[in-house]
């Protein structure tokens, strides 16, 4: 039987634009949620996202590459040379041994808009020719491949704020399967644009707090909505033997992967929870104890989500077991990513695990008797972990759950 | 004129030293591809209120700076 190792990491997020500052900022419990500076809030009633700061695309990728990519794209492939540069990948792989698995919630949906104003304002002659190869969805994935020459499997998944965790999932089991040796696998987004804050603000699924430290608010009794972040996300994938052979550094082991779908509405959870329970299990390996179990949870902030996903983990485990639980959500410093939110909070997971603490759920403030689990509250815990489990639930009834435990 | 104003431009778009770029200078050498020609035709147009068809021989700098100039003299 196949094995799948982690080797290589990359983020670029709202507490963090690399590995390494994100962890420092996990464990501290660092709140990356502020007031939008992309465009003018004063008018809006959102005005709070969890936004990549400093952040300068010509500078990290070049003039050319950063005009012809969106910046859904640009995070992507900053993130992937961090964790390319990390796994020494490059160089030691048959090229079509190699394939990404890489999504996106919602794609280049900045570009869209833009593009959409040039055909307004200036006819369809001034819609630019890179608007259709900047915009889809699957372009960071096909980028991707240009940028690090992976010839093998290439595929673009999306299942909406489960992308993330879908993509690790689907390269873990291409890689198991035979069909490649090393996958680089993640999810991108960057859609905080007025188009999408609406959208989303009128299907009743954002915070309006103006309160930066109670909007995004996971498990806590006020939770009301999210808040919309943006980021990329990135893990490199490989056959077990195969990292050994080249003396690569093993971070951790992929062990398991739950897949499933509600099939019940296309953005409310399904209350029962069952096919998020059954993704769990399906990940969980079997005889783990479960009190060195680390759950990093969607944890969005909306009423529904944060009790569908604590009945889910009952009906997994039962009661008792699911208080044995280390659970927390980085979404309360992080936002939400959407597309990328499922590989950033895998990656989360994968630090706590290699370093057996537990990130905070901060701005926890106020008990909700019907969330009676271990969510970490403010402070990272230190405990032994021999499991981190990562889950994410999508619009459409997306469930995907990774499982990682230590080489 | 035209000719400074496309090596400009090509200058911006690509990062390059405007010394390094001449009549000669085929757009491919500068790694431009058929869409960022399409694009510059959009900006050229937009410069001299011409309108202009790209066509794969228009290859170099001169040879496209000659085709905008006809046009801008053909008013």
């Amino acid at each position: 039987m196949r094995r799948v190792v982690i080797t290589g990491m990359g983020a670029v997020t709202p507490i963090g634009n690399n590995v390494p500052a994100f962890r420092e900022a996990l464990f501290a419990g660092k709140n990356g949620i502020d007031t939008i500076t992309k465009y003018d809030v004063t008018d809006s009633k959102y005005k709070l996202a969890g936004e990549v700061k400093d952040f300068d695309a010509v500078a990290l990728l070049g003039k050319m590459t950063a005009r012809k990519t969106d910046p859904f794209t640009q995070y992507a492939l900053v993130a992937a040379q961090e964790a390319m540069d990390q796994s020494g990948l490059e160089g030691t792989i048959e090229s079509d041994r190699f394939g990404v698995c890489f999504g996106s919630g919602i794609g280049g949906i900045e570009t869209l808009c833009t593009e959409h104003q040039n055909l307004l304002e200036k006819g369809p002659r001034r819609v630019s020719p890179q608007f259709v190869p900047k915009m889809i969805y699957n372009i960071a994935a096909g980028n991707l491949a240009i940028a690090f020459h992976a010839n093998g499997p290439c595929t673009a998944v999306s299942t909406a704020c489960a992308t993330g965790a879908t993509a690790i999932g689907e390269g873990y089991r291409t890689i198991l399967h035979g069909y490649a040796d090393a996958m680089l696998c993640g999810g991108s987004e960057a859609a905080i644009n007025p188009l999408t804050i609406a959208g989303f603000g009128n299907c009743q699924a954002l915070s309006d707090a103006e309160d930066r430290n109670a909007a995004s608010i996971p498990f806590d009794k006020r939770r009301h909505g999210f808040v919309m972040a943006e980021g990329a996300g990135v893990m490199i994938l490989e056959e077990y033997e195969h990292a050994v052979a080249r003396g690569a550094n093993i971070i951790a082991e992929v062990c398991g992967y739950g897949s499933t779908c509600d099939a019940h509405h296309v953005t409310a959870p399904d209350p029962e929870a069952t096919y998020v329970a059954k993704a769990f299990r399906d990940a969980l390996p079997e005889g783990t104890d479960l009190s060195r179990v680390y759950v990093n949870a969607h944890g969005t902030s909306t009423p529904l989500n944060d009790k569908t996903e604590t009945t889910a983990l009952k009906l997994a485990f039962t009661e008792e077991g699911a208080k044995k639980l280390h659970i927390s959500s980085s979404k309360s410093m992080t936002g939400h990513m959407l597309g990328a939110t499922g590989t950033v909070e895998a990656i989360a997971a994968v630090l706590a695990l290699t370093s057996d603490t537990v990130p905070p759920t901060i701005n926890y403030v106020e008990p909700d008797p019907e969330l009676d689990l271990d969510y970490t509250p403010n402070k990272a815990v230190s405990t032994p972990l021999d499991v981190a489990l990562s889950s994410n639930l999508g619009f459409g009834g997306h469930n995907a759950v990774v499982a990682f435990k230590k080489v | 004129m035209v000719q400074e104003k496309i090596i400009a431009m090509l200058a911006e778009a690509t990062d390059t030293d405007a010394s390094e770029i001449t009549a000669d200078t085929k757009f491919a050498d500068l790694g431009i591809d058929s869409l960022d020609m399409t694009e510059m035709a959009m900006d050229l147009e937009d410069e001299f209120g011409i309108t202009l068809e790209m066509t794969p021989e228009l290859n170099t700098v001169g040879k496209l700076a000659e085709a905008v100039e006809k046009l801008t003299a053909e008013g």
